[in-house]
């Protein structure tokens, strides 16, 4: 079979059906989110959570934009009618537009071509995540100012000052990222992980560590939620948004999270790749490749439609395991004070992100030099270099509280438990002897 | 391509003549970002994909956030009628107006089409490097001493900046 890109009358097919396909799998994805987090709190908390409509309660999304569309939409009197309408939209479309980018599994062969599993193969990838990412502000900025409300607009403006700082951060930490791919399109990313061998996970460890935080900060999810802290802004920007426009907050919220999850799955995990090279696939120089040979001649891909779905069901798997994170530690840790969020993303993450950058470059720059192939061994050293980086960042940030504080009470409770066993009997059997 | 040329041009220049009628500030500030996106399709149409992340990303996502933030928290926009009103000004804005369409006028009259050169020359430039690699190599290379002193420049105005600042609190 020869393998080419899908082109002509079929690709205007394959295109709309991606189209279709990604963005409505994103949105139910979105819905069952939701559903997630109730249930999942429930379950931290050891309670049921909303367990009534349907099977396990799997039709409460569809009860709930019911209610949403059903609900009365109201309007502050003094807010700015156009703006108050507009920022919904606002916030909507960036969070979910940042998916196109993104390749959710290996190509696709059919009798016309192989379809890439990626809406736009854009030459820029990753820049156009960071440009619409930082279009979200405005949304959030607008809800704020034309709901012509003080907790409303403080909200607004905590987020503003918030995702401007943490873009700051979220950008240099893909900067180690694009040093080791040499390009910016995601595809690339996922196929140079390939080729180490290893997810940039492991040898770019702090700078997973940074993007995780950043991105945390920048879909203003707890610990992070400063725009939205309900104990002092009532709920912030939405505050005055009501039905359909409210749950387009949220939904761009969920959205946000689920984009967010898949770009933190293809920067660190690998993408779409599976351990193994059986799935390695990419477009180099108009042919399809699958490797290359010890004498740099290349071995062509064998795409099928088993391995699409295996990778497409990876991809979920990594993409799955972030939202759970994301809902894990909202329903884990309490909220940051917003000095704290200020000075974390100024003082901490971003010369923490700078010297990262120094460090990544400078082994780059070693490990080429001494002539290590791009291979297993590249990354192995990268893993150790970064590993003490990292050992060394969690070391000082956690300034022997949280980490080794923990560890410390372990000990201690082993402890207690140990001496009142040796002495409590004697003490038990006195006291039973007192009382008869 | 033309059509969608002539969309994000109009788009361009309706956003532009928004940032002079309208009324609310905010709302200039919004025609503002939609002609910095509309200009950033055109970079795209030309195939300076990268110009129109940077487009987007540092003017449209940054810069005019800043702006917004400024107008909202000095509560701006009841006293620009003043500022505005007078026989001067308006003479000096039609001026300008007028000189710069004068100029673009005998300009495009006047010019070529790019050579045919140049657009191969870009062209494999960004199938050696990418859309970033094609700007890069030249900025890191040929042009890098002026990129840094770029760079010493801006670190200095931001220091100018914070002394400033640091002075009135």
């Amino acid at each position: 079979m020869d393998l080419q890109p899908i082109s002509g009358v079929p690709a205007l097919i394959a295109i709309t059906a991606k189209n279709l396909l990604i963005f409505g799998g994103v949105l139910i994805v979105v819905a069952y989110a939701t559903l997630a987090e109730r249930r999942v709190s429930a379950f931290i908390q050891d309670r049921r959570g909303p367990n009534r409509v349907g099977p396990f309660g799997l039709f409460q999304p569809l009860a709930d934009g019911l209610k949403n569309i059903l609900k009365e939409e109201t309007l502050p009197a003094t807010a700015s009618r156009f703006f108050f309408v507009l920022a919904p939209l606002l916030v909507l479309v960036p969070s979910l537009v940042t998916f196109a980018v993104i390749p959710i599994a290996a190509p696709l062969p059919t009798p016309w071509g192989v379809v890439d599993m990626i809406i736009a193969d854009v030459p820029i990838g990753i820049l156009y995540v960071l440009a619409f990412s930082s279009l979200a502000v405005y949304g959030v900025v607008l809800g704020g100012w034309a709901s012509n409300n003080k907790y409303a607009f403080l909200g607004g403006l905590r987020a503003s000052a918030q995702m401007v700082s943490y873009e700051v951060a979220l950008g240099l930490s893909i900067i180690a990222v694009l040093m080791m791919t040499g390009n910016v399109t995601l595809a690339e990313m996922v196929w140079q992980q390939q080729q180490l061998g290893m997810w940039f996970a492991f040898p770019l460890s702090l700078a997973f560590i940074l993007f995780v935080v950043s991105a945390f900060a920048e879909t203003n999810r707890l610990p992070f939620d400063m725009p939205e802290a309900e104990s002092e802004l009532v709920t912030g920007y939405h505050t005055e948004y009501s039905a359909m426009k409210f749950s387009a907050f949220m939904i761009s919220e969920f959205g946000h999270m689920v984009t967010a999850s898949a770009l933190m799955a293809t920067l660190f995990l690998g993408g779409w790749d599976l351990p193994g090279t059986w799935d390695n696939a990419f477009w180099y120089q108009g042919q399809l490749i699958g490797g290359f040979a010890q004498d740099g001649s290349v071995i062509l891909a064998q795409p099928t439609w088993w391995k699409t779905l295996l990778t497409l069901g990876g991809f979920a798997a990594k993409t799955g395991f972030f939202l759970l994170l994301y809902i894990w530690i909202r329903w884990t840790l309490p909220r940051f004070r917003y000095d704290q969020v200020m000075a974390l993303g100024w003082k901490v993450m971003l010369p923490t992100a700078l010297a990262y950058i120094m460090l990544v470059g400078g082994t780059i720059l070693v490990l080429d030099e001494l002539g290590v192939a791009w291979g297993f061994g590249y990354g192995l050293a990268l893993t150790a270099v970064s590993g003490v980086a990292t050992f060394a960042f969690i070391f000082f940030i956690d300034r022997g509280r949280t980490i080794t504080g923990a560890a410390a009470g372990a000990a201690q409770k082993r402890e207690i438990k140990t001496i009142p066993q040796v002495s409590s009997r004697p003490a038990i059997a006195e006291h039973a002897a007192v009382g008869d | 391509m033309t059509f969608f040329f002539y969309l994000f041009a109009g788009v361009a220049i309706g956003g532009g003549i928004g940032v002079v009628m309208s009324k609310n500030p905010v709302a200039s500030l919004l025609f503002m970002v939609t002609t910095l996106a509309a200009m950033a399709g055109t970079f795209v149409l030309l195939e300076a994909h990268f110009l129109a992340a940077i487009q987007i990303i540092v003017y449209a996502g940054a810069i005019m956030v800043l702006f917004l933030f400024v107008i909202m928290l000095l509560n701006l926009g009841h006293d620009y009628r003043k500022d505005l009103k007078g026989g001067a000004f308006a003479v000096l804005s039609f001026g300008v107006i007028g000189s710069i369409a004068g100029l673009l006028a005998t300009r495009l009259r006047t010019a070529d089409a790019m050579p045919a050169e140049g657009a191969i020359a870009i062209d494999a430039a960004l199938a050696e490097h990418g859309a970033v690699g094609a700007i890069a190599e030249p900025l890191y290379t040929t042009y890098v001493v002026p990129f840094e002193i770029t760079g010493i420049l801006l670190l200095v105005a931001i220091v100018g900046a914070v002394v400033l600042a640091k002075r009135e609190v």
